[in-house]
């Protein structure tokens, strides 16, 4: 033999089985590029399944501690079998359709949701490149593909023929749509910082392009969170929004639409909509991650996975604690949220970056790391100040309070007649 | 061709997660906005009145217990002061503190639950309302030491209460005294300046203070309207004109009024239990009284400041050992009458959370 998969990107995997005979068979290039997709496939979709499975008994046992309760703690060391239990009990209930329901867009509906999640992750890059290689479009895939999972929701709630399910799609197109704007404007600000702050030294992504996730996280010698925090909390707060956790879960606002779109699902589709809402965290914290936070970079001895992974638990347990603790905004404070508060922020942001790399970049173009911390010890306070500036803005209707005084309609103390 | 729109109705409950057990309501959207609201009552009905006539003026505790099954003592003491005032009963003043206490402990548990759900409605994912039930869990612990139950409780009865409180509960009350400012002050740190909450309740479900006397809405929700109006004060029973406790009110009417009449309220509630137990006598807790009483014919209306508002009992007598007529005037269920009005032209998630500041329990809206 003598040859190993010396890492996990698609090219690796490629060169193991079409290079020479394995295990005295001699691949075709076609099979080859099959069995590659199929291991990569395997190996994405495995690592999500149990990742969020993990999660699932994480979030419930962690919301347990917030709520000053137990959480699942019956099956397994910790109640760490919790998730088998629950898929198993999901996947052997009776999977109803109504009879309203438009059953083809119905049953398509989970997997539509499903889908886009697994996509995301194909593209992370976790060693030098990701699964799929250097995708040179990496940004754009993950805004386009996240976005069809708006698509899905209103297909499932639309689909369900319920009342309910109708509302909570309809909200739920809305508020994503919306949402979308102020992320991508906050990533643009990001990707703006990506070439000029390339190091010197990293060979081979000069000519890649900048939305590149690999040059992204290359980039990121000092994580993209110091320099423009205005962008990662305009980020977290739409990422938060998309993935529809409170406070802006009136998608699902289980206290007023029951379930909301997917209130008509049962059974195994159930299960697949409650994975893909669990995936969710998981997928939000990759994407911070690698564009705010320096995804595998770290320092040595520990391996840059272990870094990404270690980022990762610090961001869902970040979104986890914001789930616990906060109540639901309704639908047109969420879409006033949207347009008057993170818009005006992510267009500021994004104005701001532009101006501070043409003051400060170098003759080359490049920003050298001094730079990049005379930009952060600007966008720390500019951010603040904003943030303060607009949350003044937006409670003003509410800050006087007017002294109570008793109504001359009732008097307790009066006598009796 | 032209993009028709039309209003939709859609039935809330009675199965529902933000109902509060059975209610119904049918309402009529524009979009999100609330056009038409039409309650539909009666899932829970067991006939309490009715059954109240077939019992013994005793055995009608246990009934009353099960009409707002979060706050039993207030139900317990408005009945069994009916009785006491239809037969003319004497009550010994140790008996008096015990149930003063009592109902004024069930006030904070009412409370809590009310706060608790408020939040939970608004969307806060449980983690307020399990702080909440944390309280009124040691609350229902003083209780079953009291009388071995901790929801449906039939402590109290005409003349009296079952028994006297045990050493245990006097201990338990002192570290509950010790701790609840506190924890009170950890709840309204958490939920007071909150922006989601402000932005969801200030200025939401607006009940004047006219419409609130029109439509005789009583207890937090009339005071957080602005109306002064207590019965503790107003007509004062058992020992409350001996005790000094402020009567909290509102500045709009609004829900958040509404969230802090009750915050404050709690704080009062403790204040009156802590000069309860320093000025609690000695002596009986229940006079010697025959088991079937036989009140004079005649008729009595008693009412107490319950959590909710004015619950009366009004009984009319026929001197046999069952009440010819039991009417239960029921806070929930009048608080109930202005709910059109202060969430028409609202939007669905302010409906559900309007709702949760009237706080009722189905079990007094239906009867």
């Amino acid at each position: 033999m003598g040859r190993w998969i010396v890492s996990l990107d698609f090219h690796s995997i490629y060169e193991f089985f079409a290079a020479g005979p394995v295990f005295g068979w001699d691949i075709p290039g076609w099979l080859a590029f099959g069995l590659t997709s199929f291991v990569l496939a395997l190996l994405v979709i495995n690592a999500l399944m149990i990742s969020t499975a993990l999660y699932t008994w994480f979030e419930r046992r962690t919301l347990g501690r917030f709520q000053v309760r137990l959480g699942p703690n019956r099956w397994g060391p910790f109640g760490i079998l919790q998730p088998i239990a629950d898929a198993i009990k999901l996947i052997t209930k009776e999977d109803t359709i109504p009879d309203e329901a438009d059953r083809p867009a119905f049953t398509i509906a989970p997997v539509l949701l499903m889908v886009p999640m697994l996509l995301v992750v194909a593209v992370i890059p976790l060693g030098k490149d990701s699964f799929l290689g250097r995708l040179n479009i990496g940004v754009l895939f993950i805004v386009g593909v996240t976005s069809v999972s708006t698509i899905a929701i209103f297909v499932g709630g639309w689909a369900s023929g319920n009342r309910y399910a109708m509302l909570g799609s309809m909200r739920g197109v809305a508020m994503l749509i919306s949402y979308e704007v102020p992320m991508a404007l906050a990533i643009a600000g990001v990707l703006l910082l990506v070439g000029p702050s390339l190091p010197a030294g990293s060979e081979g992504f000069a000519d890649v392009s900048s939305l590149a996730l690999s040059k992204i996280v290359e980039s990121q010698v000092l994580p993209f969170l110091l320099v423009t925090p205005l962008a990662f909390l305009v980020f977290a707060a739409a990422a938060t929004a998309e993935m529809s956790r409170t406070p802006f879960d009136q998608i699902e606002a289980e206290s007023e639409l029951g379930s909301g779109y997917h209130t008509e699902y049962s059974g195994a589709k159930f299960a697949v909509f409650q994975l893909a809402e669990f995936m969710a965290p998981i997928v939000t914290a990759v994407i911070i991650t690698t564009l705010f936070l320096g995804g595998t970079r770290g320092f040595d001895p520990v391996p840059g996975q272990a870094w990404f992974a270690l980022k990762v638990f610090a961001v869902v347990f970040l979104l986890l604690w914001v789930r616990a603790t906060w109540p639901r905004l309704r639908i047109d404070q969420i879409m006033g949220f949207a347009w008057k508060g993170l818009f005006a922020l992510s267009i500021f942001n994004l104005f701001l970056v532009a101006v501070e790399i043409e003051v400060f970049r170098g003759v080359g173009g490049e920003l050298s790391v001094d730079t990049l911390w005379i930009m952060a010890a600007i966008n720390w306070p500019v951010t603040l100040v904003s943030i303060g500036v607009l949350s003044l803005l937006a409670r003003g209707r509410h800050s006087r309070r007017p002294e109570p005084t008793p109504s001359p309609l009732a008097d307790m103390y009066a006598e009796a007649d | 061709m032209a993009i028709k729109t039309e209003p939709i109705t859609i039935n809330l409950g009675p199965q529902h997660p933000s109902t509060h057990g059975v209610f119904r309501l049918r309402v009529t959207f524009d979009g999100e906005e609330i056009l038409d609201v039409e309650p539909v009552f009666g899932y829970l009905h067991r006939g309490t009145e009715k059954l109240a006539e077939s019992r013994s003026y005793v055995q009608v505790v246990t009934l009353t217990d099960r009409l707002d099954y979060v706050a039993s003592m207030s139900n317990n003491l408005a009945y069994v002061r009916a009785v006491e005032k239809l037969a003319g009963i004497e009550v010994p003043e140790r008996a008096m503190y015990l149930r003063v206490i009592a109902a004024e402990l069930q006030r904070i548990a009412s409370h809590m639950m009310a706060t608790g759900f408020l939040l939970n409605d608004m969307g806060a994912f449980a983690t307020p309302l399990m702080y909440c039930f944390r309280e009124r869990e040691r609350i229902l612990d003083m209780f079953e030491m009291l009388c071995g139950a901790r929801i449906t409780l039939s402590y109290m009865r005409p003349g009296g209460v079952f028994q006297d409180a045990p050493d245990d509960f006097w201990a338990a009350l002192d570290t509950f005294l010790a701790d609840e400012p506190g924890y009170i002050g950890e709840l309204e740190s958490l939920i007071t300046g909150n922006e989601v909450v402000l932005a969801r309740t200030r200025g939401v479900g607006v009940l004047s203070d006219e419409q609130a006397v029109a439509d005789s809405v009583t207890g937090p929700m009339l005071r957080a309207a602005g109306v002064k109006w207590d019965i503790r004060k107003a007509d004062p029973y058992e020992v409350y004109d001996r005790l000094d406790f402020d009567v909290p009110i509102g500045a709009s009417g609004d829900t958040f009024d509404r969230y802090l009449v009750r915050i404050q309220e709690m704080r009062e509630s403790l204040r009156i239990i802590r000069q309860c137990v320093e000025r609690i006598p000695e002596g009986p807790v229940r006079p010697d009284l025959p088991y079937n009483l036989r009140p004079p014919e005649g008729d009595a209306y008693a009412a107490v400041e319950g959590p909710k508002g004015e619950l009366g009992f009004y009984l009319v007598s026929d001197r046999s050992i069952a009440p010819y007529r039991c009417k239960i005037r029921a806070p929930s269920f009048i608080n109930l009458t202005p709910l059109k009005k202060m969430v028409v032209g609202w939007k669905m998630s302010d409906l559900i959370v309007i709702f949760g500041s009237i706080d009722v329990v189905l079990g007094e809206v239906d009867r």
